[in-house]
C-alpha cells in the first residue's frame, strides 16, 4: 500500500476531502470515490473525449490527470451542468435536437460545449465541428450534435 | 487503478524540483501536461517509481519578449496559452499557425511546450517548428545550466540530450529575418490527429528577390525532426521559381527524409506526401516573404 494524499477539491460546487493514492486517475476518482458516474471512460489514453470534464472552467481529459493534481482546484462534471428537473440550456437543446443516441459520448461533449459556448456565443457550423473534433461519437454521425449546439447557442443568447 | 504505484512530489520552485530529480536520478520522471506520459503510464508502458509534478511551479509558465525581437517561453507554458497569445502571433507567426493543429482543445488545455519537445516524438509539431525557427532550449540541473540548439537537442526516437536530473526550463525562439515567410503543412487521417507527414518551412529573400536563407524541417519523416539539407542547399541563392521549388521538394522527399511504414501509411506514400507538402509549403513561404516588407 502506498502513501495516501489528502486531497481537497471542489466538484460541482461541493468541497470534498478525500485520501487518495497518487496514481488514482481523476476519472476513476470521480466515478469510484465520488460516485459521479456521469463522466464516462472510453479509451483512457486521451483519444475519445468521453471523460472530458472542466478544470477551473477549461475542458480537460479526466483520464489524463491524477486526482491529486486537482488539489485546491474546481472540477465541473456533467452532473454539475443541470438536474433532471432543471436542465441547462445545453442539455435541453441536446434533448430537443436529438443530439443524443446511446449517450456514451454525451457527457464529454456537453462539458466541452459548455466551455466553447462561453467563449463563442454565436459560432458557425465550422467552428462547432472544430470544437467537438476531440470527441468521438459512434452513433449520431455528428449532424444532430451540431444542430443541438446551434440550438443551445440560440437558447443561451436569448 | 491503471498506472503502477509511484511516489508523488509537487514542488513549487524549480530549485526544489531539481533537488528531487537529483535525489532520485533515473527512477524519477517529470510530469508536465501529462498528455503523453499519462497515456503511457495507463498502458504501463512506463512505470516510473517517482513522479515530480511541475504543475505547481508558476515560474515555469510565461511568454516573454526579448529585446532583439525574439521570444522566451517557459517550459510549462500550455499549448492553449501559446495558441491565444498576441505576442506569439506577432513575433512567431509560424508557431501561432501551428498551435491549433496540435491535438484537440482538451489536450491543449494541459499539454506544455517543454513536455512536447522533451518527449521528442518525431510527429510533434513543436519539435520541428523549434528547429525550423532556429530555437534553443535551456536545460538546468543542480550542477548548473546549458543552452542547447534545437537542432542538436533531438538525438533519436523519443530521445534527447537531456540527462537524468536535468530539466528543460525554457525555450528561446529568435525573431525571423526581414522579408521572410513561413508555412506549416501537414496531412493527418483526421484533423488534429498526429500527422502522417508534415513540414515546417521558413525562407527569406534578399534585395534581388533571390532566396537568401531557407529552412525546411519534416515531422513524422524519420526518428527526429528531419532537416532537408540538400533541398535547402538547392534553394539558396536561387530565384524561387515554380521549377526551383518543385525540384527542391523532390530532393527533400527522395533524399533528405527517412520515413517508416506503419498501419497508417507506407514509407512510399509518406514520401509522396512529403513532396507535395514541401512544394505547397515553399510556395506559401516564398509568397509571404515577397509580400513582407
Ligand atoms: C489524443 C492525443 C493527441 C495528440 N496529438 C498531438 C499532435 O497532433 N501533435 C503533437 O505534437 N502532440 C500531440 N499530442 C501530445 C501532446 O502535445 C502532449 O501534450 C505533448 O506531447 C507532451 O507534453 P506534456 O506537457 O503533456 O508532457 P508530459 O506528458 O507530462 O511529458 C512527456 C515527457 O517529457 C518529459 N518532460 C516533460 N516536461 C519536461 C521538462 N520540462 N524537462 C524535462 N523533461 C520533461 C516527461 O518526463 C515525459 O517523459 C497528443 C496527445 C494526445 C493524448
Ligand atoms: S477515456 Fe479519456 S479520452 Fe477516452
Ligand atoms: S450517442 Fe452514442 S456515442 Fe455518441
Amino acid at each position: 500500500m502506498q502513501n495516501l494524499f489528502d486531497l481537497a477539491v471542489t466538484v460541482n460546487g461541493t468541497r470534498y476531502e478525500h485520501a487518495v493514492e497518487p496514481r488514482t486517475l481523476l476519472s476513476d476518482f470521480l466515478r469510484h470515490d465520488l460516485g459521479l458516474t456521469g463522466t464516462h471512460v472510453g479509451c483512457e489514453h486521451g483519444v475519445c473525449g468521453a471523460c472530458t470534464v472542466l478544470l477551473d472552467g477549461s475542458p480537460v481529459r479526466s483520464c489524463l490527470m491524477f486526482a491529486v493534481q486537482t488539489h485546491g482546484h474546481e472540477v465541473t462534471t456533467i452532473e454539475g451542468l443541470g438536474t433532471i428537473d432543471h436542465l441547462s440550456p445545453i442539455q435541453e437543446a441536446f434533448q430537443e435536437a436529438h443530439g443524443v443516441q446511446c449517450g456514451f459520448c454525451t457527457p464529454g461533449i456537453l462539458t466541452t460545449v459548455k466551455s466553447f459556448l462561453e467563449q463563442n456565443a454565436n459560432p458557425s457550423e465550422a467552428e462547432i465541428r472544430e470544437a467537438i473534433s476531440g470527441n468521438l461519437c459512434r452513433c449520431t454521425g455528428y449532424q444532430h450534435i451540431v444542430d443541438a449546439v446551434q440550438l443551445a447557442a440560440e437558447k443561451m443568447r436569448a | 487503478m491503471k498506472p503502477a504505484p509511484f511516489e508523488y512530489y509537487a514542488p513549487t520552485t524549480v530549485e526544489e524540483a531539481l533537488s528531487h530529480l537529483a535525489e532520485h536520478g533515473d527512477d524519477a520522471k517529470v510530469l508536465a501536461g501529462g498528455q503523453s506520459l499519462i497515456p503511457m503510464m495507463n498502458f504501463r508502458l512506463v512505470q516510473p517509481s517517482v513522479l515530480v509534478d511541475l504543475n505547481n511551479i508558476p515560474e515555469l509558465s510565461y511568454i516573454r519578449p526579448v529585446e532583439n525581437g525574439g521570444l522566451r517561453l517557459g517550459a510549462m507554458t500550455r499549448h492553449h496559452q501559446v495558441e491565444i497569445d498576441a505576442l506569439v502571433a506577432e513575433r512567431a507567426p509560424l508557431l501561432h499557425e501551428t498551435m491549433p493543429k496540435i491535438a484537440y482543445s482538451q489536450i491543449r488545455s494541459r499539454g506544455t511546450f517543454g513536455g512536447s519537445v522533451s518527449h521528442a516524438d518525431p510527429s510533434a509539431e513543436l519539435a520541428s517548428v523549434s528547429v525550423a525557427l532556429g530555437g534553443s532550449f535551456r536545460l538546468q540541473s543542480q550542477n548548473g545550466e546549458r543552452w542547447v540548439p534545437a537542432n542538436e537537442f533531438f538525438v533519436g526516437l523519443f530521445t534527447t540530450v537531456l540527462e537524468p536530473g536535468e530539466l528543460l526550463v525554457e525555450a528561446a525562439l529568435p525573431s525571423m529575418p526581414v522579408r521572410s515567410g513561413w508555412s506549416l503543412m501537414e496531412v493527418a487521417r483526421r484533423p488534429h490527429d498526429f500527422a502522417l507527414v508534415g513540414v515546417a518551412a521558413v525562407v527569406s529573400l534578399d534585395e534581388n528577390n533571390l532566396c537568401q536563407q531557407a529552412q525546411m524541417v519534416f515531422l513524422s519523416a524519420g526518428d527526429v525532426p528531419m532537416v532537408a539539407h540538400k533541398a535547402i542547399e538547392s534553394l539558396t541563392g536561387q530565384a524561387p521559381s515554380p521549377k526551383v521549388i518543385q525540384a527542391a521538394a523532390e530532393i527533400a522527399a527522395s533524399e533528405d527524409i527517412d520515413p517508416g511504414s506503419d498501419i497508417h501509411a507506407t514509407a512510399e506514400f509518406r514520401r509522396h506526401l512529403a513532396n507535395v507538402l514541401a512544394r505547397r509549403a515553399l510556395e506559401q513561404a516564398f509568397k509571404r516573404a515577397g509580400d513582407n516588407q
